[in-house]
This record gives C-alpha cells, sequence and structure tokens, in this order.
C-alpha cells in the first residue's frame, strides 16, 4: 500500500487525464491514474486514494459497475467518488458522491475535488 | 382452427349465403344447381350442417366461383390474425372484442376482416421498425462510439485550452505538451464530425421515408418509366407528379421535336463539346427557356452529361436531372448561389456562370427565368426557371463561382450567401 495519495483518477482517454492531472496537481493534491475498468478495484485496494474519480465509459468495465464493487468492498467503500459522464443532465450514478458532465469547466473540478476530499486540505 | 376429416371449416354456410346474395341468386336455384334440396341448402347456410368437399366442389360451380374462395385459408389467416388483434389490444373499455362471433365475422365482413388485419398487421411493421430505428438510436455502436469520440475531444479541448488561458506562469514544456494535445484533438475532433455527418446522411437516406419528390426524383434517374407500372412512384402524389411532368414535356416535345433539336445540335456542334444554347435557339428560332428545358431532357450529342433544374417562382424544383459529379442537395434545399436562384430574380435575363464544386469539379451553367400569367393581366405571373448544366471545358477561362451543397453541410468559410452555419464549422 502506497500511502499519500489523494485522488485516483480512473479515466482512459490520456489528453483529458492529462488535463486532470495537471489541474489538480497545481491544486497540490497528489494523483495517480489508472485507465481500465477490469482492475480498478484492485488499484484502489492498492493505493487507497482519499477520493477516487471515475469516467463511465471505460475499456474492460465500465465506471458504473466498478462503483457498484467499490461500495460493495468493505474496505473501501467509504470513499468518496466523482463520476465523470458523457451524459448532460443530473444523472443517477447510484453510489456516487458528485457527478460531473464532460465537457466540465476546470473551476467546476477543482470545487468538486474539494468538497468531496476527507478533511477538505491537500496533505502536503 | 380444427377441422373434422372431410368437413368444410365451420362458418362456411354464412360464406356460402353470402355469396349467393351477393349474386342476386335464389336458394332454389343454387340448390339444384348442386343437386341438393333447397330446404337442406338452407341448413348449410345457416352452418346447421357440414359440407363435404364433394358438395362444397359442386357448390362452388353453382356459385361461379372456386372450392379455395368458398373455404380458402386465406380467410383462416385473417380470422388468426383478428384473433391476434382482439388479443394484442387491450382496450380497457366496456367493448372487449366479440371473440366468439369471429368466423361470423370475418364470412360476414371479409372486406371490413381482411382491412382489419392488414391494420393490423402495418401496424406490427411499423412497431417493429420504430423498435429498430430507436434501437438503432439508442445502440447503435458506431454511432455511440463516434459520440464519445466527440465528447472526449471536446472534454480535453475545453480543459486544456482553459490551463492555457488561465496558467499564464505554465512551464515551456506544459504549454508545448498542451499545445499538442489542442492540435491532435482538435484534429480528431473535425474528423469525427465529418464522418459522423457523413454517417448521419446515409442513416436518413435509408430511413426517412421518401417525400413524393424524391419518389419522382427516383422515377427521373431511372429514365422515366410509364408511371402508371413505375415500382419508384409509391404514393399517388407522386404518381400524379410524375404524369404532369411528361405532359410538361410532351408539350415541350410539340414545340421542338427530337428530330429538330438533335439536327441543329449536330449542326453547330464543335470538337463533340456544347456549345452556347443562345445559339441553338437563335438558329431554330425558339425560345431560350424551351431550348435549356428540351436539352437537358434529350441530352443530345454532346450534351449527354448535362443537368437540368427546373423551379417554380418559389424556387421549389419542379424536376431535377444531376450531371456526373454534380450533387443535387436534398430538395428543398440547396446553394443560394446557383445561377438559377439569380435568374429568377431577374426574370428573362439569361445568366451564365462557370460553377465550382467544393470538390473542385466544373460545370458551365445557363439559366433563364420565364413568366405565365394564368390569372391574366391583373392577377400576378407566376416564374419558373431553367438551369441547363455540363462540365466545362477545361480552357473555360472565367472567374469560377464557388458553389456547394446545402449550407448546413457546406464546407466553404465566409461565404456571403450563408443562411444557415455548417455543423462542419471552420475546420
Amino acid at each position: 500500500m502506497k500511502p499519500g495519495i489523494d485522488v485516483l483518477l480512473i479515466e482512459d482517454e490520456p489528453s483529458i487525464a492529462e488535463a486532470i492531472r495537471f489541474i489538480l496537481s497545481r491544486e497540490g493534491w497528489r494523483c495517480a491514474q489508472w485507465s481500465e475498468g477490469s482492475e480498478a478495484i484492485q488499484q484502489i485496494l492498492g493505493l487507497r486514494p482519499r477520493l477516487v474519480i471515475l469516467d463511465v465509459m471505460l475499456p474492460g468495465r465500465d465506471g458504473l459497475q466498478v462503483l457498484a464493487q467499490l461500495r460493495a468492498t468493505p474496505e473501501i467503500a467509504s470513499t468518496p467518488v466523482l463520476v465523470l459522464t458523457a451524459q448532460g443532465g443530473p444523472l443517477a450514478a447510484e453510489g456516487a458522491s458528485m457527478v460531473l458532465a464532460k465537457p466540465f469547466a476546470n473551476e467546476d473540478l477543482r470545487q468538486a475535488v474539494r468538497s468531496l476530499m476527507p478533511a477538505g486540505q491537500p496533505r502536503a | 382452427m380444427a377441422r373434422r376429416p372431410g368437413s368444410a371449416p365451420p362458418q362456411i354456410g354464412t360464406r356460402i349465403r353470402e355469396r349467393r346474395l351477393s349474386l342476386g341468386r335464389r336458394q332454389s336455384d343454387i340448390a339444384r344447381g348442386a343437386q341438393i334440396s333447397a330446404a337442406y341448402l338452407n341448413l348449410i347456410e345457416h352452418n346447421r350442417r357440414p359440407v363435404s368437399d364433394a358438395l362444397l366442389t359442386r357448390l362452388a360451380e353453382a356459385l361461379a366461383t372456386d372450392v379455395k374462395e368458398l373455404a380458402s385459408d386465406r380467410e383462416e389467416l385473417v380470422i388468426a390474425a383478428l384473433r391476434e388483434a382482439a388479443a394484442r389490444i387491450d382496450l380497457r373499455g366496456p367493448l372487449p372484442a366479440e371473440i366468439e362471433r369471429i368466423t361470423e365475422f370475418a364470412a360476414r365482413f371479409p372486406g371490413w376482416a381482411s382491412v382489419l388485419a392488414a391494420t393490423l398487421r402495418l401496424a406490427e411493421g411499423l412497431e417493429r421498425k420504430l423498435v429498430s430505428y430507436s434501437d438503432r438510436m439508442s445502440r447503435d455502436p458506431y454511432l455511440l462510439t463516434t459520440l464519445h469520440e466527440v465528447q472526449s475531444a471536446v472534454t480535453a479541448l475545453r480543459s486544456t485550452a482553459s490551463i492555457l488561458a488561465e496558467t499564464p506562469d505554465i512551464d515551456d514544456q506544459w504549454r508545448n505538451r498542451f499545445h499538442t494535445i489542442l492540435d491532435q484533438d482538435s484534429l480528431r475532433l473535425s474528423r469525427t464530425a465529418q464522418a459522423l455527418v457523413a454517417y448521419l446522411d446515409s442513416f436518413e437516406d435509408e430511413i426517412v421515408p421518401m417525400s413524393p419528390r424524391e419518389e419522382v426524383e427516383a422515377w427521373i434517374a431511372a429514365g422515366e418509366p410509364n408511371p402508371a407500372e413505375a415500382p419508384e412512384l409509391a404514393s399517388d402524389v407522386a404518381r400524379a407528379i410524375a404524369q404532369e411532368l411528361q405532359a410538361e414535356q410532351t408539350r415541350d416535345r410539340a414545340a421542338l421535336s427530337d428530330a429538330e433539336l438533335g439536327g441543329i445540335v449536330d449542326r453547330v456542334a464543335r470538337d463533340g463539346r456544347p456549345v452556347d444554347p443562345a445559339d441553338i435557339a437563335r438558329l431554330l428560332n425558339k425560345p431560350l427557356d424551351l431550348v435549356l428545358r428540351r436539352l437537358g431532357i434529350l441530352r443530345p450529342g454532346p450534351w449527354h452529361d448535362a443537368g437540368l433544374i427546373v423551379c417554380d417562382g418559389s424556387g421549389a424544383p419542379t424536376f431535377r436531372h444531376s450531371a456526373p459529379g454534380f450533387v443535387l442537395p436534398r430538395p428543398g434545399e440547396g446553394c443560394p448561389l446557383l445561377p438559377i436562384f439569380e435568374a429568377l430574380a431577374q426574370p428573362q435575363l439569361p445568366v451564365s456562370r462557370l460553377l465550382e464544386t467544393p470538390e473542385g469539379e466544373r460545370f458551365a451553367a445557363w439559366a433563364i427565368a420565364d413568366r405565365h400569367m394564368p390569372m391574366g393581366f391583373d392577377g400576378p405571373s407566376l416564374s419558373r426557371a431553367q438551369m441547363l448544366f455540363a462540365p466545362a471545358p477545361p480552357d473555360d477561362a472565367r472567374r469560377a463561382l464557388p458553389i456547394g451543397p446545402a449550407c448546413r453541410i457546406c464546407p466553404r468559410a465566409g461565404c456571403p450567401a450563408r443562411n444557415e452555419p455548417s455543423i462542419l464549422g471552420p475546420v
């Protein structure tokens, strides 16, 4: 278990992942990234991030399935999850702490991460 | 339906009675012909006696029909369809279908019963189509993947562009990295958008039922076969339009025959290339609008690749035949720069232009609008414009007019005639 990861970003689009990592790193959050669904749970279990940002459309296993499995896994069930969806409007992603529609404003992403992060401040 | 061996289906008596009554014959007449007593026929007609196959044959003869008509499987199909309709369509009202009288209904009102059965089949067909279209819209893997591509590219572009805008102190390495992303993702977006447009266009062609106007165009493209039998003309409206078009063409042909036009075209031909239609009109001493239409319909000699568009005063096309490489827009859409519209705005004045499509194909076009006064001197006059066009010779040195398809899908940026933003956008 690697300590000290704030955000695990599960997103398969390299350009989007790069932008998000840049934005969050500038805020002081330590980020890791994973780019498919089937081993996402193992990654979360291994890294124990304080927050998961989860894309819905993932290769391997879709984000909503990953979310359901996360909520059913006791060690990580309480992790806040910010779901990124391609669908406009409010989406009922069961188990999501918050949903952000793509494309999003960078400021909305920053605020969402700040408000969802337990204790609210970067560890660093 | 259960059928006892050697006997006809139930309710056949009702059909026999209907048939006899429709012929206006008496029971005794038919009974004699079928070698039975009138009383027995009466029992049969009220479905109180079964009819053997041998007797059915004799009855059919006496009723000047055949056995199949009287005991046809078709009717059983109709009855099955009616049964299904009754079962499927839950009226939720106080009037359930009289299932127990279904065979009687089908026999007494065979026409209405088939209408009902056919309506059900039609509704089922439409239902299946609707389901498959909505499936296609919501589950079509190509469409979903492409839309996902668009959304991903837009998401990346928006975030990256914002980063660059809101981070003035960004270091060079990151700046270069994000510039590369902007470049790649904008390219990806424009490619995907184009693919999507092409895909949706093909989709439209496939699923949207053709309008009567489009049916007529398919009929023109098929060489205008007899409108009464042409499979292209599915609707009555399309058939009526086609017949009217043929009547007009007949009038035009009477005013300028194939032989007369062909003879002049041969006489003035230069190196197998189209000549100025105004020269042809002058030599024939015929109106230019007639000559343009006749050249576009007959397409003699050097005009074999010519196209013709005729429209009314509202700009609505009444006849369209394309030339190779010239993509006609869907009816009701069109490039506002086409000379046919220029001609429409200045009736009687001929317009001649060199046109260039976005693909770089060049066409020489000649247009003129004429006027008619079917409502007399006091009524408004009606306009008609015709544009003849043919591949331009390579040495046509005039400045080419850049035309396009419908504005919605036209790539020409900064066109002063644009009436709608292009979904292709500035690439």
